[in-house]
């Protein structure tokens, strides 16, 4: 049973990760991602690791799928000029991807990964937590790491703040300015006669 | 399972300029516009205090953080080997950082955490804290390159530069994961072990290596990786191109050395064919096409790409020799890098970028100081004696002879003199040819003072190359 299921999600997987790159409209593609996720989510279950499968949908089909779709959204990208020169390179491209394909098959197969090589993971005994041991992991044994990585992230906050902030005119309110304002910077008094002079006149309605 | 206590006092150097960064990042918040000269200054402060850290501790070796983190005399070399360099880059890019509207706190705190990448990288023992330490460095300067956002080139050389890294880093990341699968271990120590005792599949094995050489390759940018050094070199500000050019590479030498040394150090047959391919090509690509350049900044990329074929020569040969010499080369052609580009920013000016060959006519006339400083940075990249580059190129070359590889010595012996026709061509340009216009240096007075003491320590190491031989080769002895 849990074999079938696993080559169910396999396929799944492989046709939604083939279709993400060959689908023409973005929002499709973005679409077929996270169905993507969620096979490989399902597959990270049979190793019993259920909280790198909970993190997978949460955070990449959560957040970051999403965000995509919005800049998807909001870019609105002309696909036509990018894929101009793709069926220029289309044989070379499927030619590259067979001989790639089979050398990894002959490499990565059974010969080399099957089980009479690797054994199966046996199954965990009762009371495991994966969670608690990935944090026990994280926290003592990969702390370094760990470190590193938030480091990275915040250059990336860093980075991002600053390729994108620009200084322009700000259109906010300062109230302090607008209390200080007096009475001479507002209303300007200017003093006109109450009737114009007759021949103005006429010269105005000429000229309009 | 028990874990081991953390010596924290080897980490101390990456510990500091961690807590130096972020306090760079805080300065910046709170004084803000002006934040440049005070985030400048911290900035040396951290290189320094980080240098001095590391002397203090140059003594004890060891491992900690349960196998991630090294410390041995290589690392403590490099290290102290890149904050000097780092140093000498800020000094020499602050008045070209202020002439264009860039001197300011973020960029020096995306340079701390670039020098803190390549820390990290030079004392990793583990796939996770190497590959971690490449991608802070890597996104720094990615940053960097982006940060002059009004020039199209300098966007268009950060896009290029971010694919192509990303597309890299994934290309290294799955040879790692296939060498994890092939040895089951993360931990270069216990990968070496594994090929070691193990009768492991060497198929698996060498098929994890092409990755991780094609990730090297393009991190050193080998041909036929090559491709986005010219364009990131020549559209990148040249405070940033200095940057790139110099400490990076010794961080990217401390990469090949952790790799595939300490850790794939029993393939050795295995990548050694590979990195021939690579070295070869590159000294005959980077030299041929150097010629036709007539951008400096291009042609410095290029002359960049034949030295690292020519460091690849010593790590292929795979003695320990070898490896001193390689060393040797890297840390010789980031001292010659650092004074040809700080020739560079001392010749440009407001407004003017120094980067066409044609901008150093006549150069001899106007400041003959400076021209001869040219001249002996030139002599060194093409490998002139008495001048420290023809030194490293003969270690390089020699070691190659030593383990019976005469044609590959040929071609490189052959490379380097097609190699000087286009240092010699600037130094005649410089010499022989007419001034048109008139050379203003605008330069600050310590600028002058490093970049005159930087090209006589070419000169001098070059008389004298025995003491930093003799700690290149006491490193891996």
């Amino acid at each position: 049973m849990e074999q079938v299921l696993f080559y169910c999600f396999s396929l799944v997987l492989i046709f939604a990760a083939t279709m993400v790159v060959t689908v023409r409209n973005p929002v499709r593609a973005a679409l077929f991602l996270v169905l993507a996720f969620f096979t490989s989510a399902a597959i990270w279950l049979f190793l019993e690791a259920e909280f790198l499968a909970i993190t997978l949908v949460l955070v990449y089909v959560g957040a970051v799928m999403v965000l995509f779709l919005f800049v998807v959204m909001m870019l609105d990208i002309n696909l036509t000029p990018l894929q101009e020169g793709f069926t220029k390179y289309l044989p070379l491209g499927i030619l590259v991807a067979i001989l790639i394909t089979i050398e990894m098959v002959a490499v990565l197969g059974a010969s080399h990964f099957g089980l009479d090589v690797v054994a199966a993971p046996l199954p965990h005994a009762e009371g495991y937590s994966n969670t608690k041991e990935l944090g026990r992991l994280l926290y003592t044994v990969y702390v370094y790491p760990f470190e590193i990585a938030s480091v990275i992230l915040t250059v990336a906050i860093v980075a991002a703040i600053t390729l994108t902030l620009r200084k322009q005119k700000r259109k906010t309110q300062n109230p302090a300015e607008q209390v200080k304002v007096r009475r001479e910077d507002r209303v300007r008094l200017v003093k006109m006669e109450a009737v114009k002079k007759h021949d103005e006149v006429n010269t105005d309605e000429e000229s309009s | 399972m028990m874990f081991e206590v953390i010596n924290m006092s080897f980490a101390l150097p990456e510990i500091f300029m961690m807590v130096m960064a972020c306090i760079i990042l805080l300065v910046v918040a709170f004084i803000g516009e002006s934040s440049g000269a005070a985030s400048y200054w911290l900035s040396q402060f951290t290189l320094v205090v980080t240098s001095i850290i590391v002397y203090q501790s140059l003594a004890s070796a060891g491992v900690t953080f349960d196998g991630s983190y090294i410390k041995d005399a290589l690392s403590d070399v490099l290290k102290l080997a890149i904050c000097i360099i780092n140093v000498v880059v800020l000094l020499y890019s602050a008045s070209y950082l202020r002439a264009r509207n860039l001197f300011k706190g973020e960029y020096y705190a995306l340079a701390i955490f670039a020098t803190l990448g390549m820390l990290i990288m030079v004392s990793s023992s583990h796939f996770l804290t190497l590959y971690l330490g490449l991608e802070l460095l890597s996104l720094c300067l990615y940053a960097m390159v982006a940060m002059h956002r009004d020039s199209t080139m300098a966007t268009e050389a950060a896009m290029k530069f971010f694919i192509l890294g990303a597309l890299a880093s994934g290309m290294l990341l799955y040879g790692m994961s296939i060498i994890y699968g092939a040895t089951g271990s993360l931990a270069l120590a216990s990968i070496a072990t594994a090929i070691q005792t193990g009768d492991l599949n060497n198929t698996v094995l060498s098929f994890g290596l092409v990755f991780l050489i094609i990730g090297i390759g393009f991190k050193f940018g080998a041909v036929p990786f090559h491709m986005w050094l010219p364009d990131v070199y020549h559209g990148a500000p040249t405070a940033v191109t200095l940057f790139i050019a110099t400490a990076p590479k010794i961080a990217a030498f401390a990469m090949i050395i952790r790799l595939l040394v300490d850790g794939l150090g029993d393939l050795h047959q295995h990548w050694q064919g590979m990195l021939i391919i690579l070295a070869v090509l590159s000294m005959i690509i980077g030299n041929v096409v150097a010629i036709a350049q007539t951008n400096l900044k291009r042609m410095l990329a290029y002359s960049t790409i034949s030295h690292v074929g020519f460091l690849l020569l010593g790590v292929l040969s795979g003695t320990s020799e070898a490896y001193a010499a390689s060393m040797f080369y890297v840390l010789v052609y980031a001292l010659t890098t650092l004074g040809a580009f700080g020739m560079i920013i001392l010749m440009s000016r407001q407004g003017f970028e120094a980067e066409n060959i044609e901008d150093y006519k006549g150069l001899s006339e106007h400041s003959p100081w400076f021209a001869f400083m040219m001249l002996i940075l030139m002599f060194s990249m093409a490998g002139i004696p008495p001048m420290v580059g023809f030194y490293a190129k003969l270690a390089v070359i020699k070691a190659v002879i030593s383990v019976d590889l005469i044609s590959v010595a040929i071609i490189a012996v052959l490379m380097s003199v097609i190699g000087a026709f286009y240092y010699l061509r600037l130094i005649k340009v410089m010499y022989f040819d007419s001034p048109e216009k008139q050379h203003e240096i605008h330069a600050p007075k310590e600028m002058c003072i490093m970049l005159s003491s930087n090209a006589l320590l070419v000169l001098a190491l070059g008389i004298f190359p025995g003491s930093l031989m003799a700690i290149c080769i006491t490193v891996f002895s």
